[in-house]
């Protein structure tokens, strides 16, 4: 119905792993970089999926 | 002890989420211009969507919080929960009954039963399911409100009125969808807020191997019937019996009190889930949600049970430095027990902690006080450092508390703020799903069936945002009921095992037997609340006393636990509505003839063809597929 979701959970979890990796083990940084990855994923499943 | 200070990080990642949150609301309202945009999602939403969905609306925070207590109080057996009680009926729902759901083109689940029986037993099942919506919202409203306010401090009514605000405006403006689309969003917001705190926790025990050594040796030390498997294997100690489980459960309870009568009834009836389902762009869409929806919940035991399994397992380790907390105790009592610590002498042990004890309101382990007090005079300790002994002095545990307990100890600033969003977007999650099914139930069931018939569609749009806002303000209410009576849980929970219990019954005859009618139905229905009802007021659990947890007019049987006692309950309504419905099915006459009952039970139903589909996305064949991943795993754990 007129959005794909997958954009806005892509750009919330690209900022919030940007933020986090920019913030024994460096827990913020891997994390952070998780999250990016992840929404760096859903954003180009939203853009090939246009 | 109690409360987390949070940085600057933390606040920016829960304001990211509810503008996301409350975007994707403002983005819909424009998409949002009849009753059924509004209500049902004008059945245009796409399968991986609604089967997240689907997922995200049942799992509200109670089951994140709960799941992780039960995870430390009975170990790996909780899986029961997710691969007996909720798979075998999600693959049900799917093949067999999304056909009659959705081909009937029913907006709920109540109209299903007005047109598979009559009015009757539509306005029974949407008034219980309507009240039972509010309830279940407004307790897990309180549950947030009270944790924000021990954990972060905030004020009770604030974060009760703000968090209700957020989902009241993100589902006024976009409606089904918006809850929809926001609960997919918070389904990814939960897993990857959690996942660190699973790995960092399993990182901490010395991974799988080591937490289940500790484990069993845990097992052994609590109890000589318990074998030391007792909470690292989920079939095996069931099979030993009651008294050698930690659950205190047998095995038929869980088959069929749990397996069946509980699990379809919940999974196969709830309109909260099934409405995900009906919003579905198509036939195949809606059969597939429920499988789709599966996938995560056959996983979901490593996200919320395991977290408990890690805390058990780090109680055993005193290197660790942690327990399962106490049940929560204000700062300034947590102060005066301190100053009765710092005054008192190891000569007088005995008044130390009886003094200790009511200054906390709790018992307190003598040993732990006085070795306290000793290690103070010898060396005055800090303040800080005897608060935290009394801490580990107080003999209750709150296993609720454990998943957060674990939040605390593993996660630095950043990772908490995604940690506590992930809370927060399960209570919202669950919310917005019980409010968007009471919305639709009460518009079309209830306020079109009987109050307004006939009106416009824009008028039943309208009626629709009304409700929305009515149902958020009739859940607050409800959370300050919760909030108000120590045991309104209790009443609120009972009420629901009296009228889900027999539910599955109904349906289950309703779909699979032409012969069924409104009047057998109807009564049954009555029938099974009355026989729960009384079921519940003869039997009684282990260790509880006559009153709100049963045994109220005779004890005529005790059962080894609460859970016992709640899957046989079920497992005794549903026979008694089964039954009484099938006998008065008998003895009156349908109403509806073979025409009428077409689209709606089994034996008349063009059955669903799937020729068009490639054979690996046929449902049935996915249901048969994930059936035997789910047995396997009940093999892996044995």
């Amino acid at each position: 119905m007129g959005l794909d979701i997958r954009w806005p959970i892509g750009l919330m979890f690209t900022l919030i792993g940007v933020l986090l990796a920019a913030f024994d083990i460096n827990i913020n940084q891997i994390w952070g970089i998780v999250l990016l990855i992840f929404g760096v994923f859903m954003l180009l499943g939203a853009i090939s999926g246009k | 002890m109690q409360t987390i200070h949070l940085q600057w990080i933390d606040y920016t990642i829960l304001v990211a989420y509810v503008a996301f949150v409350l975007g994707i609301g403002w983005t819909l309202a424009r998409y949002m211009k009849t009753s059924s945009d509004f209500l049902t999602s004008a059945r245009s939403i796409p399968t991986w969507v609604t089967g997240l969905a689907f997922i995200s609306a049942n799992l509200g925070a109670l089951e994140l919080v709960g799941m992780a207590a039960s995870g430390a109080k009975y170990g790996i057996a909780t899986a029961h929960f997710y691969w007996v009680g909720a798979i075998p009926a999600m693959i049900f729902l799917a093949v067999f009954m999304m056909p009659f759901y959705y081909g009937s083109k029913a907006r709920s689940v109540p109209e299903y039963l007005k047109m598979r029986f009559d009015e009757r037993v539509r306005a029974l099942n949407s008034v219980a399911f309507a009240v039972m919506t509010i309830f279940a919202s407004g307790v897990s409203m309180n549950a947030l409100a009270k944790l924000l306010n021990q954990l972060l401090g905030w004020n009770y009514n604030a974060a009760l009125w703000i968090c209700s605000g957020v989902v009241l405006l993100y589902v006024l403006k976009g409606g089904l969808t918006s809850a929809i689309y926001t609960e997919v969003l918070q389904f990814f917001m939960i897993v990857l807020g959690f996942a660190p705190v699973v790995y960092l926790g399993l990182k901490d025990v010395g991974g799988w191997h080591t937490m289940n050594t500790s484990l069993q040796g845990v097992a052994v030390a609590t109890s000589t019937n318990y074998a030391a498997n007792a909470w690292t294997s989920t079939w095996q100690p069931l099979l030993a019996g009651p008294a050698h489980n930690p659950m205190g459960v047998d095995w038929f309870a869980i088959v069929f009190g749990l397996g069946f009568v509980l699990s379809f009834g919940y999974w196969c009836t709830n309109f909260l889930v099934v409405q995900r389902a009906m919003a579905a762009k198509n036939m195949t869409a809606a059969r597939n949600t429920p499988l789709v929806a599966a996938v995560p919940k056959m996983v979901f035991p490593f996200l919320v049970i395991v977290p408990g399994m890690i805390a058990v397992a780090l109680t055993a380790n005193p290197g660790k430095d942690y327990r399962i907390p106490p049940p929560v105790i204000a700062q300034a009592n947590y102060d005066q027990a301190v100053a009765v610590v710092k005054t008192a002498t190891p000569a007088d042990n005995a008044a130390t902690v009886a003094a200790v004890d009511k200054a906390l309101g709790k018992d307190v382990n003598p040993d732990k006080i006085a070795a306290l007090v000793t290690a103070n005079t010898t060396a005055k300790l800090a303040d800080a450092d005897i608060e935290k002994g009394i801490y580990f002095s107080v003999k209750d545990n709150d296993y609720d508390g454990v998943i957060l307990s674990l939040v605390k100890k593993y996660c630095p600033p950043g990772l908490l703020g995604l940690a506590l969003t992930a809370l927060l977007a399960s209570f919202m999650s669950g919310m917005a799903g019980n409010v968007t099914a009471f919305n639709t139930v009460w518009t079309y069931d209830l306020y079109q069936a009987y109050f307004a018939p006939g009106k416009s569609d824009s008028h039943y749009f309208w009626a629709g945002k009304v409700t929305t806002i009515a149902g958020i303000v009739l859940s607050i209410a409800a959370a300050y009921f919760a909030s108000m009576y120590n045991n309104a849980m209790d009443i609120i929970q009972l009420v629901f095992g009296f009228v889900n219990a027999p539910l599955f019954a109904t349906f289950l005859l309703g779909m699979f037997w032409k012969r069924t009618t409104g009047t057998g139905a109807f009564l049954g229905l009555f029938g099974g609340i009355a026989g729960s009802t009384l079921f519940h007021a003869v039997t009684i659990a282990q260790g509880n006393l006559p009153g709100v947890k049963g045994g109220y007019i005779k004890v005529l049987e005790t059962f080894p636990s609460e859970m016992a006692q709640n899957f046989w309950l079920a497992a005794f309504a549903f026979t008694v509505c089964f039954t009484l419905t099938l006998v008065i099915s008998l003895a009156t006459k349908s109403m509806k003839t073979d025409a009428e009952l077409r689209g709606l039970v089994y034996s008349l139903t063009p059955k669903t063809v799937d020729h068009n589909l490639s054979f690996w996305q046929r449902p049935a064949v996915l249901g048969t597929v994930l059936l035997i991943i789910c047995v396997i795993l009940n093999f892996i754990f044995f």
